[in-house]
């Protein structure tokens, strides 16, 4: 519809509103960023097409309960769950506690200027420092200066540093995103820091602290290369039975795997994939359920 | 100091005088004589439970309150009025040390509270707010339970009576006991904004604090919650100092009965320009600038 300038009573001459061109470019960028949606999900699909369809006839029992074996039939990855369960949640309790307590110091306690700037600055750098250098860094210190050796505690040290940047940056998004009026109510009645942090802030900020967690869990789980060199790419028969034990976990397992000349084994790496990925989607299942949990506590 | 309320104003401040006729009685709209009447009772003379000297406030560079000095008699109801960004507000968060929060902030002069300065060295701002609770803007419950709410600040200052007798008291004198005695269990964020605000000030109640400063707390109100919230004030008053910011001259014409003028000065510094009984300042205010904000020629 058209609406000309006699029946408005607006001047048309000041205006070109090109009112056509207008959402004619507006439509351009909405099928770019649709395009954009389709170019990942079409690859996505084809990548889980790509171990599901090796894999899926693989998937047994057998692979769940068995330790590995030279026999593919018989083979199974039972230690590498175990171990990497551990892994999960060893690193993700360290770097929860090392984590969120570095970020209710930077956020809490300790001044705003160019420092804690600078600390921020280095912490989201470490973000993204190769994880082989982390591997490198927990053999050195883990494994051979503190003679924890290859063992289960070594990688779950090794991991929460790895996932350590990552939980200190959101959960300090999390801390900062509780509303000052909370802290300013909770000061106003007379309570210390310490109470205001651990009564208002804390439990306002639980659930976006569990997202990071359970987002640098699953960054965690995936991991190969730090554990490569921490845990030694040796084939572990048993699950592992105490901190200083040898462990296996399921990334390089499959690593494993896939490196055989024999066929069968690259399904069965496919199959542990499937394996993997379905703990992983447990895992942020229960996330989501934490949080939902979480938040509806604290509203404000 | 023979007034309830006195002020010093800075002599350069003093010689930008306006034109005016200083003993016109200003005609302001919605407030009627009666609204003075019930203000008039506070012409005996009380002790000052609050001091100001020489107040200045900092942020970083910003030199944003500017020399105020000011006297706040006991269980009465002083209100600060002014401009946007004339520092009222920032003279009231200075009284509890809820500046202490802003780390740019810095404070000089001198809050003697009972003559104790706030901000000398060995006073625990903690002790200080316990003593001074603030109500804000913003209607701010915790997002717990209306009886947790209460019960919070009265249990980490260490109240050892009991604790069901203490929330039941503080919302009646809050005037929100028989609107939520069923439901004490529920969120405080379930009530409506002016419920809210009631509970916040219950909540400061609890404490059991001497001064009670709000910060315009009926700004984010509906007409009908304002008034529950005035009348309040005015029966809180036998047993507290209360400390009022606002922007709505009316509310002050209604409930205080000293208010201070706070304007800005000519680089933008907030000043206090004069102070005195609500009546005088609303009717007969020394200052031309007074009479212009009140009569509403600027502001």
């Amino acid at each position: 519809m058209s609406l000309d300038a006699k029946s408005t009573g607006l001047a048309t001459s000041v205006y070109s509103p090109r009112i056509g061109t207008r959402q004619f470019i507006g439509k351009v960028w909405r099928w770019i960023f649709f395009g954009s949606t389709a170019l990942a999900i079409v690859l996505l699909g084809l990548l889980l097409w790509s171990i599901i369809e090796p894999g899926w006839s693989w998937l047994s029992w057998n692979l769940i309960a068995n330790p590995p074996s030279r026999i593919a039939e018989k083979a199974g990855m039972n230690p590498a769950i175990w171990g990497s369960l551990w892994i999960v949640l060893g690193s993700g309790i360290g770097a929860f506690v090392v984590g969120l307590g570095t970020a209710i110091y930077l956020e809490e306690y300790a001044a705003k200027g160019r420092f804690n700037d600078f600390i921020q600055t280095n912490i989201a750098n470490l973000a993204g420092v190769p994880s082989i250098v982390y591997g490198l860094l927990g053999l050195l210190v883990f494994v051979d200066l503190l003679h924890m050796g290859r063992s289960l505690i070594a990688g779950c040290l090794t991991m929460a540093l790895l996932i350590l940047p990552v939980v200190v940056i959101s959960s300090r998004e999390a801390i900062r995103a509780v509303p000052s009026s909370l802290r300013e109510a909770s000061y106003g009645l007379g309570a210390t820091r310490w109470q205001t942090i651990w009564h208002h802030v804390l439990p306002a900020a639980f659930p976006g602290v569990l997202t990071g967690i359970i987002l640098a869990m699953s960054r965690a789980i995936g991991e190969t290369a730090p554990l490569l060199v921490v845990g030694g790419a040796s084939q572990v028969l048993w699950k592992p039975d105490g901190l200083f034990s040898t462990f296996m976990v399921m990334p390089l397992q499959i690593y494993n795997w896939t490196g055989r000349p024999q066929e069968e084994f690259e399904h069965l790496a496919a199959a542990a994939i499937i394996v993997l990925m379905i703990i992983l989607l447990l895992m942020n299942s229960v996330a989501i359920g934490l949080r939902q949990h979480f938040s509806k506590k604290a509203r404000w | 100091m023979s007034d309830t309320l006195t002020m010093t104003m800075n002599p350069t401040e003093s010689s930008t005088h306006l034109e005016s006729n200083h003993d016109a009685v200003v005609k302001i709209p919605g407030i009627s004589a009666q609204a003075f009447q019930q203000v008039q009772k506070s012409t005996t003379k009380k002790n000052s439970v609050l001091e100001l000297k020489d107040l200045n406030v900092h942020y970083g560079n910003f030199h944003a309150v500017n020399n105020v000095n000011l006297s706040i008699p006991e269980k009465s109801i002083t209100a600060f009025i002014g401009p946007s960004g004339c520092g009222k507000s920032t003279v009231l968060r200075c009284i509890n040390r809820m500046n202490d929060l802003i780390p740019s902030a810095r404070v000089d002069g001198e809050i003697l509270y009972h003559g104790q300065d706030v901000n000398a060295r060995g006073v625990d701002p903690v002790e200080v707010r316990r003593r001074i609770g603030m109500v804000f803007q913003r209607p701010n419950p915790f997002p717990k339970s209306i009886y947790e709410n209460v019960a919070w600040g009265a249990r980490i200052n260490g109240y050892k009576g009991n604790f069901d007798e203490l929330v039941e008291a503080s919302l009646v004198r809050a005037a929100l006991w028989d609107e939520v005695k069923d439901k004490l269990k529920e969120s405080g964020l379930g009530l409506s904004g002016g419920q809210q605000q009631r509970l916040c000030i219950a909540r400061a109640l609890a404490t059991n604090p001497d001064v009670i400063l709000l910060d315009e707390p009926a700004s984010a109100l509906d007409p009908i919650s304002t008034l529950k919230i005035e009348d309040l004030l005015r029966e809180l008053e036998s047993e507290y100092t209360i400390v009022i910011v606002t922007h709505n001259m009316q509310q002050a014409a209604r409930v205080s009965d000293q208010t201070v003028f706070y304007s800005l000065n000519e680089n933008r510094q907030g000043i206090l320009v004069e102070s005195g009984p609500t009546q005088k300042m609303f009717t007969r205010p020394d200052d031309p600038r007074t009479e212009g904000y009140i009569s509403g020629r600027f502001g």
